[in-house]
């Protein structure tokens, strides 16, 4: 299982059940990606979207099935989580960041304190994470001082200083104005075309046409509908993606 | 300057024999006064510092995935919080003092390892400290799970999540609340006379005992000294809050 080579899928999601109590939230979701894709699910809430996305870096656990990335199980009872995380990225709808630190010792910390990196060369690795995402001259603002789309750039920014294989994006425009959408979705698309293998939970439609190379529709824990964006938005054949689709673009 | 000072308490000594400030002429009662000041600042000391640890690790431990542990932690809070410090502070001594091992430096008198200001720093410790644990818990439950989520999703271990990001917050928001627990415990600290620790309180009584005309400045000692106390502890505690305060973050927002 350890010799993963990139022909493999980097995420494979086999079966995958998951409830809450009594609750079932997926119910047999599978489907591969491979490295360098970008993926899209998107989906009525409450479809098991993000949860679905949680259990790849298993923030949740799973009832059966299987979810492998770059061949490691994510639900092996044995899992070296640290390892799972230095490989996975996530950035979440609310931000996350820690309010108690400046937005580059907010970047600096992870890989100080997790990989143990010395201290100047991170610090060099921050601010150039910063310039990426277009926030140079924020290094010593705190998350309070910043806006949503700000906070939401520095939260991918502190993603990336780990050096992930994988991001993950949780709804990551849902809590921003329109206005700030736009910046924090140029930053992933520049993302994307670096070459990032991204998986995002989204609603931004217009976004997930343009930069996925495959969208997957959920519904009531179940994939529904999938394809490469062309034939996904012209031409769906199940009237429940249809429905979602009609109400939403 | 000193000689007019020692000079105008004995002359009010004389005018009016209620108001005898002994302390303020005598050498000998002056030295049990700064003694007792030793032994109380001794005790506020080590009780504020250990009863802050305990409440780190005791919310930490509470934390725990283990139900063992929890069930620990709640056992020790319920006993210390619901028990009266006093009877704590007697049963520490007196009960548990007896089964502690003793030494003998000179080989002739047995001393026990734990003193008597050993068991009331020990005592007061666990006392505060049970409060201390509730006071930082509540603290813990003001940090969003998501943040603690996003350290974790960041390969940080949960000892690193609680170090590095949920106690900093969590300490921020027990502050006030941790204030007042450590201004009782400065002033629980003169029940340590029970048990004989030569703190204020105790060298003030035996002044007074010796010399009932210092009664009422005794006393009026007392008060000031520990409006003092608490005075410097409750200016430093909030000095601390204003320089822990973050920008654009909870209270001054």
């Amino acid at each position: 299982m350890a010799d993963w080579t990139p022909d493999q899928p980097i995420v494979s999601v086999k079966e995958v059940y998951k409830s809450f109590g009594e609750l079932e939230v997926l119910k047999g979701v599978s489907f591969d990606v491979m490295k360098g894709e970008v993926i899209c699910i998107i989906g009525p809430s409450g479809s098991g979207k993000s949860t679905l996305i949680r259990c790849i870096n298993a923030l949740n656990d799973i009832q059966s099935g299987s979810i492998t990335v770059e061949g490691q199980e994510v639900h092996a009872p044995n899992l070296d989580k640290l390892e799972l995380r230095k490989k996975v990225g996530m950035v979440f709808q609310q931000y996350n960041l820690f309010p108690h630190k400046t937005a580059l010792e907010n970047i600096m910390m992870a890989p100080i304190k997790v990989l143990k990196e010395p201290k100047e060369q991170v610090a060099e690795r921050a601010r150039a994470l910063l310039a990426k995402v277009r926030l140079e001259g924020k290094e010593d603002s705190y998350p309070g001082e910043l806006s949503g789309g700000q906070q939401q750039r520095v939260a991918i920014a502190r993603s990336l200083a780990m050096r992930p294989d994988v991001m993950l994006f949780d709804e990551v425009t849902a809590a921003l104005d329109p206005e700030t959408v736009k910046e924090v979705l140029v930053t992933i698309k520049d993302l994307a075309q670096e070459g990032m293998t991204c998986m995002l939970v989204t609603h931004e439609m217009g976004f997930a046409r343009e930069v996925a190379d495959h969208i997957y529709f959920t519904d009531r824990g179940v994939i529904v509908e999938h394809g490469p964006p062309a034939t996904f938005f012209d031409q769906a054949q199940d009237p429940r993606t249809r429905e979602f689709l009609s109400q939403i673009l | 300057m000193l000689e007019s000072f020692r000079a105008f308490f004995i002359q009010l000594a004389e005018d009016y024999p209620r108001w005898n400030f002994i302390f303020f002429y005598d050498e000998r009662q002056w030295d049990r006064v700064v003694e007792g000041l030793y032994y109380t600042l001794l005790l506020s000391i080590a009780c504020v510092i250990a009863s802050v640890v305990i409440g780190i690790v005791g919310a930490w431990a509470q934390g725990s995935p283990k139900r063992w542990v929890r069930a620990l932690v709640q056992g020790y809070i319920q006993f210390f919080r619901n028990t009266p410090p006093f009877v704590q502070l007697l049963f520490f001594y007196f009960a548990l003092g007896q089964f502690t091992p003793t030494y003998s430096p000179d080989g002739w008198l047995e001393y026990p390892i734990i003193s008597n200001v050993g068991w009331a720093i020990i005592s007061l410790s666990f006392f505060a400290g049970a409060f201390n644990v509730e006071i930082f818990r509540a603290g813990i439950e003001a940090v969003p799970e998501s943040t603690q989520e996003a350290a974790s999703s960041l390969g940080f271990t949960r000892l690193q999540t609680y170090t590095e990001v949920v106690l900093p917050l969590a300490f921020r928001v027990s502050l006030p609340a941790l204030n007042n627990n450590l201004v009782n415990l400065v002033k629980t600290t003169t029940q340590a006379f029970a048990i004989a620790v030569p703190e204020l309180l105790y060298q003030s009584v035996s002044i007074w005992n010796d010399f009932p005309s210092a009664q009422y400045p005794t006393m009026l000692m007392l008060f000031v000294v520990y409006i003092g106390l608490v005075g410097i502890l409750v200016l430093g505690m909030h000095r601390w809050e204003k320089a822990m305060r973050i920008p654009g973050y909870g209270v001054g927002a």
